[in-house]
């Protein structure tokens, strides 16, 4: 459903992607891992618009789109959850998830949306009215999640998810991960959480300054001894 | 000192605050969303007032029958300023994009003086003469409106921002442009109405103006300082502090006539601007950084 094909990603001068392939296919759950600057979150803002690759093609449902707007991208089933959540802190949890859903596909069943995003986060219920701003890190990256879903996306990217939560919370968050898949949607995982990442995606991709080093299915990668030197410290 | 005469002047400051709040809203509105300061904002309003008083000339309709037909001319210039040169420059360092909005504001203004001259103009409307007597208090009637139809539109604006669909992704784009563009907004759209939306603001008031003051093309050099010292004062990027803040400094210039000559209102707004600059540089109410 999405394939990357031998991007070029640069900030002026400097390279952060050279030549990246990566791809996703319907129900999957896919990772990609690698150390800080390694480029992970420039993939993300290459699929979704933001940065433009140089060279290379992103194609989604056989479009290409690594020229199309980033509102389009959205339109036809992208969302990305960002680093640092990227809420808007002023407006309540409510607006939050409702500015979600911005094209007439995702308003029509907006009601079922915020129903289901309150499913996966039963904590937001009582929040809703509250200013994001003042939620809790864990609270945030619950908004944020449930604002990617609102749009109701064919594919949804996420930012590492569990940055700055608690274990407990971390655990919560990867399984909710593999809920929103089994629901129909594949997932694109950036983490750092290099085990638990792996743990629950069908293949994943190592990126090495800005390269694919190492791709494989979550088992295959767990069990590479590169992956357990260099990631899981074994 | 006469109490009567104090109450009188605090209520022409508080009168004519309304119309610095509605202006200084518009500014704020735009710096919120886009982080840009209109410096040509006082020349917008002054195109208001043109458009407003050519109305009445030409066709005799009062400046308040015409507000929407002004406030949607002066929507669509701040709009075409957004497309053609803030969108332009958004990414710049700050420092740069100030000569682009100041030049727009010399064009503004230069244009008001090619087309209609350097003379002071003062229509009589229907009520630009009228008084009130509440009590001991004499109230000008075309203040007294300009005061109530400012409140009102700013209110409008509030509620236009809470509710509607636009406003909301108007607040979105303010609060987190990042945010804003990764939920499929079109931000320079929203960009393109923001600023048409301040624009519009303070060329309504610029029309509710044209009853109180003479109109000439110069005067936008100060309505500029006046809304923009408001915006400081009532916290960069909040609506709600600029009305706030625009009704303290009507109420404080008004009242500097107890002690100042006319000629010198600005220096209250001055000494306001470095007071709050050195003990409360994020303004009386919190703004954005
Ligand atoms: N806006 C930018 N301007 C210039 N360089 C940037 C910018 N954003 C990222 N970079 C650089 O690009 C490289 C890749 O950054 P990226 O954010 O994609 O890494 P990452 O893998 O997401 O890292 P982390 O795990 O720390 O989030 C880094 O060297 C970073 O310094
Ligand atoms: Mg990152």
């Amino acid at each position: 459903m999405l394939k990357v094909s031998g991007i070029d990603v640069y900030y002026g001068d400097m390279a952060a992607l050279s030549n990246v392939g990566i791809d996703v296919n319907r129900g999957e759950i896919v990772a990609v891992v690698g150390s800080n600057g390694a480029g992970k979150s420039t993939l993300l803002k290459a699929i979704s618009g933001i940065q433009r690759p140089r060279t290379g093609t992103i194609r989604f449902n056989d479009t290409e789109i690594s020229r199309t707007s980033t509102s389009r991208i959205v339109e036809v089933g992208i969302s990305h959850v960002p680093e640092g959540r990227q809420l808007f802190p002023t407006m309540t949890v409510l607006e939050n998830l409702e500015m979600g859903a911005q094209f007439p596909r995702a308003r029509k069943c907006l009601p079922e949306s915020l129903k289901k995003v309150l499913d996966y986060f039963p904590r937001l219920k009582e929040r809703l009215s509250q200013k994001a701003g003042t939620l809790s890190g864990g609270e945030q990256q619950m908004v944020a999640m449930g604002r990617g879903l609102m749009s109701v996306p064919a594919l949804m990217m996420l930012d590492e998810p569990s940055l700055g939560l608690a274990p407990v919370l971390v655990s919560k968050i990867f399984e909710i991960i593999q809920r929103i898949n089994q629901q129909g949607t594949a997932i694109l995982l950036i983490e750092q959480n290099v085990f638990h990442s792996l743990k629950i995606s069908d293949r994943g991709f190592v990126l090495e300054n800005g390269r694919v080093a190492l791709t494989g299915t979550g088992e295959e990668l767990l069990a590479s001894p590169h992956i357990r030197k260099m990631y899981l410290g074994l | 000192m006469d109490p009567h005469y104090l109450l009188q002047l605090a209520i022409q400051g508080i009168l004519l605050g309304g119309l610095y709040g509605l202006i200084a809203v518009g500014l704020s509105l735009i710096f919120g969303v886009m982080g840009i300061i209109n410096f040509a904002h006082g020349q917008m309003m002054v195109m208001g007032m043109y458009v407003s008083y050519w109305i009445f000339v030409l066709l005799g309709i009062d400046p308040y029958l015409s507000l929407i037909v002004v406030a949607a001319v002066i929507f669509v210039l701040g709009y075409l300023v957004q497309a053609t040169v803030v969108n332009r420059i958004l990414d710049y360092p700050e420092a740069m994009q100030v000569l682009p909005l100041v030049a727009v504001g010399l064009v503004l203004e230069n244009t008001a003086l090619l087309l209609w001259g350097p003379d002071y103009r003062s229509p009589q409307t229907a009520l630009s003469l009228e008084t009130l007597w509440i009590g001991p208090v004499m109230i000008d009637v075309s203040r007294l409106i300009a005061f109530v139809l400012a409140i009102l539109i700013t209110t409008g604006i509030f509620v236009f921002l809470k509710k509607t669909r636009t406003g909301k992704r108007i607040r979105a784009a303010s609060d987190n442009r990042m945010g804003a563009i990764l939920v499929g907004i079109n931000v320079n759209r929203i960009n393109n109405a923001s600023f048409g939306l301040g624009a519009a603001a303070t060329g309504a008031a610029g029309a509710l103006l044209l009853p109180l003051m003479p109109l000439s093309p110069h005067m936008g050099h100060d309505f500029t300082l006046t809304a923009f010292i408001v915006v400081i004062l009532g916290g960069m990027g909040n609506l709600i502090g600029a009305l706030a803040g625009g009704l303290i400094l009507g109420v404080a210039e008004s009242l500097s006539a107890l002690f100042l000559p006319a000629t010198l209102k600005q220096v209250v707004s001055f000494s306001i601007l470095i007071i709050i600059m050195l003990f409360r540089p994020q303004g009386l109410f919190a703004g954005k950084k």
